[in-house]
């Protein structure tokens, strides 16, 4: 199956649950798993699909993003037919705005939408780590002949149900009820943020709500066609993590250190692409100790590492411990230094002899040391 | 086609039969090295590094691993609408079909990829060698000089210059010389089989010597330069260089890479060597594993004690297995207690659960003391090693090896099983 649907991935969002881990980069950007971006999951979802179209909408702090774009072919796109498309807000004769929200995006885009002939789109965010095949929920699309479909899933354990929409079926799957970011649920079922929907119908949603002012797909479009419009929901019973808050980044990238999982998302079935780095693989020195870690490449290690995942081209130097933590592309970690339960950020220098304990919640290391002394 | 100053034709056809059952299906250039790379890796970005194009790749023995790697040369950036890379295998002609016999004959079976560049200049390469070099400089030094050839040649220790062939030059570095493996060598500067030529210098020469059976570039076309009295200049070149062309330098080559600060540095931003990946995802180190001065690669899976090794990608070591020494290609997946020492494993082997690999004394290769006599333990691509037999030193093992096979679960030093391959 290919050309019958084209991707829209909305990249555009921050979260102020981030914290500062979102100062350097959108969500879609986070480093994620060691070796990946958080786009290279649903990307990669497209390709391995055989959408060939995709759109990236993205607008906050897009250079971390635009840069791991730069090229389409590593996800396989960048064909003759199809193609990567990345489109940031710009000023035109009739609109000078910001995306104002999601719907708003995709109708500063509506000339793209309108130019492609593929009959469906396949709506989907860059912060959420999965696997998926779209023709499934495309061919459950069809067969309820539904207006929009929403994939769902369970709440992940321990994540923080208010965050998301919340969503009702009845037993044919239909959704009854959808509230956004309640206070109290009353279900443990959320969106995942994927819609299928009509190329045609989108286009004029988006045109309707426009003119109204509207400018939320969730808000504006979703919930208030609930009793108009036929909206499905699809199940999505796999591994599926959103990981825009600090703590749900942090457990979703240990999640990697579970063997279930990383045989779900790196051993079966489709590939998981991203941007390729060429480095040398990682190294072990004489004082290496690690253990229950993820190491990517191009990393040295010289001493202790437990429970933590290691991200492209980190040093830790000698007399180090790094307990229950994750490290982010680039740091430099120098000798006899201490840490446990951190995030410690891209590019970051930790100078011999500190220590960097999260107590009571993870802590994020942000230093922004000079490397190389004054 | 638009012209190009410099192109380079890299010769990717040799067997390297000293490289034993590593190469019995599988090029010489394509040999895994380092962990993710492929020998020819080197060569290739040391191309696109030095700002060269356009390069042909000559192939003839067992090419498809090869092919497969290079493909159309995107991990290179020799993707390219105008040059790029191109495979050249031997093709055939109205008149006749021939192989390649010899390396400036295979150059000359392609004068029509040559011209079709109309290069000033073209650099002869071969995919045997482990080195960082920038050929452009080579080049600004072949320009300088106004040279018909020029040769790049490295200074080795006197006592070991008897086994190259080595350059004698006058104080400006035009080589008045050629002595090849000389007894009493009267210079210590190696030639590295790397050449520049002008291209019509290169071209008159291969017409000359078209007729000369197993044309080859040291032993025909430069001695035939030489002897018409032409411009020839030796390129010093004072970097790292390894010749991989046996089991024990290709051993040691390897081994060197674990060294705290290597000699060979593929961990510096400058001057990257690329290659193909296919797979991308972190390794994993388990509850119980131990490694210790090891380059690991991506997508492992390492459970038991790695020591002193270089592991390429996607290689599984079970719980309780012992490797130390040794070098597993991609895909090699070592069985719980297996204990492993000294031995080379090329790509997708299997040692079955307690295998004792690189045990007992010392002993002559049986199948052939000129290539398996390192006390290594040298195992082909896609072979399979049972459960519980032993395996001693300078053995060599090729295809799926079954308990039968080993009388009294055993293979002494300087044994072999060859069931796969020719």
């Amino acid at each position: 199956m290919s050309m019958k649907a084209l991707g829209i991935i909305l990249a555009g969002g921050n979260n102020t649950r981030m914290g500062s881990l979102s100062d350097k980069r959108a969500i879609a950007a986070m480093p994620v798993a060691g070796s990946y971006r958080s786009i290279d999951f649903t990307l990669s979802n497209m390709t391995n699909s055989h959408v060939q179209t995709v759109a990236v909408l993205s607008q906050y702090n897009a250079r971390s993003l635009n840069e791991h774009l730069n090229s389409s072919k590593w996800w396989n796109f960048g064909r003759k037919q199809g193609g990567l498309f990345v489109f940031t807000p710009t000023v035109t004769t009739n609109n000078s705005w910001w995306y104002r929200g999601t719907a708003d995006a995709m109708w500063q885009n509506i000339d793209f939408l309108k130019e492609r002939h593929e009959p469906y789109v396949i709506i989907a965010s860059g912060d959420c780590i999965y696997k998926m095949d779209f023709n499934k929920v495309l061919d459950y699309h069809i067969q309820k002949q539904a207006n929009i479909t929403v994939v769902c899933a369970k709440c992940p354990e321990g994540d923080d149900i208010k965050r998301f929409g919340v969503v009702k079926m009845d037993t044919d799957g239909q959704i009854t009820d959808f509230e956004e970011k309640p206070m109290v649920a009353h279900s443990n079922i959320v969106s995942t943020g994927i819609y299928v929907i009509r190329r045609r119908a989108l286009i004029e949603l988006l045109e309707q709500s426009n003119r109204e002012g509207r400018y939320n797909f969730v808000t504006d479009i979703l919930i208030r066609y609930l009793g108009m419009k036929k909206i499905y929901g699809y199940m999505l019973d796999d591994y599926w993590r959103n990981i825009s808050t600090i703590d749900a980044y942090y457990r979703t990238n240990m999640d990697f250190l579970n063997r279930d999982v990383r045989m779900h998302m790196f051993a079966e079935g489709a590939p998981i692409y991203s941007k390729a780095m060429d480095l040398a693989p990682a190294k072990y020195n004489e004082g290496a100790e690690v253990k229950n870690s993820l190491i990517a490449s191009g990393s040295i290690i010289n001493s202790h590492v437990e429970n933590s995942v290691l991200f492209k081209k980190v040093f830790v130097g000698n007399g180090c411990t790094i307990k229950n933590s994750i490290i982010m592309n680039g740091a430099y970690i120098g000798d006899n230094v201490y840490v446990e339960n951190c995030i410690v950020e891209s590019n970051e220098t930790l100078l011999s002899n500190t220590s960097y304990v999260g107590k009571d919640s993870i802590m994020v290391v942000s230093e922004k040391q000079n490397r190389y002394g004054v | 086609m638009g012209s190009k100053e410099m192109i380079a034709m890299l010769l990717a056809g040799g067997q390297g039969s000293r490289l034993g059952v590593l190469t019995s299906n599988v090029a010489k250039p394509a040999v895994a090295f380092g962990g993710k790379y492929r020998i020819i890796d080197f060569p290739l970005s040391n191309c696109i590094n030095s700002g060269i194009d356009t390069v042909g790749v000559l192939t003839q023995y067992q090419p498809l691993v090869l092919n497969s790697h290079i493909g159309i040369g995107i991990p290179w950036d020799l993707d390219r609408n105008n040059g790029g890379v191109t495979v050249l295998p031997p093709y055939e002609r109205s008149s006749n079909a021939d192989w390649y016999s010899g390396t400036a004959n295979a150059i000359y079976q392609n004068l029509n990829y040559i011209e079709s560049y109309d290069p000033d200049y073209v650099l002869i390469l071969s995919g045997d060698h482990i080195y960082k070099m920038d050929y452009e400089a080579m080049l600004d030094f072949h320009k300088q000089n106004k040279a018909d050839v020029t040769i790049a040649a490295i200074p080795v220790p006197i006592e070991e210059a008897s086994r190259f062939g080595v350059v004698i030059c006058d104080e400006n570095k035009q080589i008045t010389e050629f002595e090849e493996k000389p007894e009493h060598p009267r210079s210590n500067l190696a030639s590295m089989g790397i050449y520049i030529f002008s291209w019509p210098v290169l071209k008159e020469a291969l017409i000359k010597l078209k007729d000369q059976p197993n044309c080859d570039f040291g032993k025909h076309i430069i001695p035939y330069c030489h002897n018409e009295g032409m411009r020839i200049f030796a390129y010093e070149f004072n970097g790292y260089w390894k010749d991989v062309g046996t089991l024990g330098s290709y051993w040691e080559a390897n081994m060197e890479l674990v060294d705290l600060i290597p000699e060979f540095n593929l961990y510096e931003e400058f001057w990257k060597i690329y290659t193909k990946q296919t797979m991308i995802e972190p390794h994993y180190v388990g509850e119980n594993a131990v490694i210790k001065k090891a380059i690991i690669g991506a997508a492992d899976q390492i459970d038991g004690t790695v020591e002193n090794c270089v592991l390429g990608p996607g290689v599984i070591v079970e719980e309780g297995a012992v490797v130390r020494n040794s070098i597993l290609m991609r895909g090699v997946h070592i069985a719980k207690g297996a204990v492993i020492d000294k031995a080379i494993i090329a790509e997708n082997t299997t040692v079955g659960e307690n295998a004792k690999l690189g045990v007992g004394e010392f002993a002559p290769s049986k199948l052939s003391q000129k290539v398996y006599a390192f006390d290594l333990v040298t195992i082909g691509n896609d072979s399979v090693i049972p459960a519980n037999v032993s395996i001693g030193k300078n053995t060599a093992i090729h295809g799926k090896t079954e308990e039968s096979d080993y009388p009294n679960g055993l293979l002494e030093s300087g044994g072999y099983i060859i069931k796969a391959g020719e």
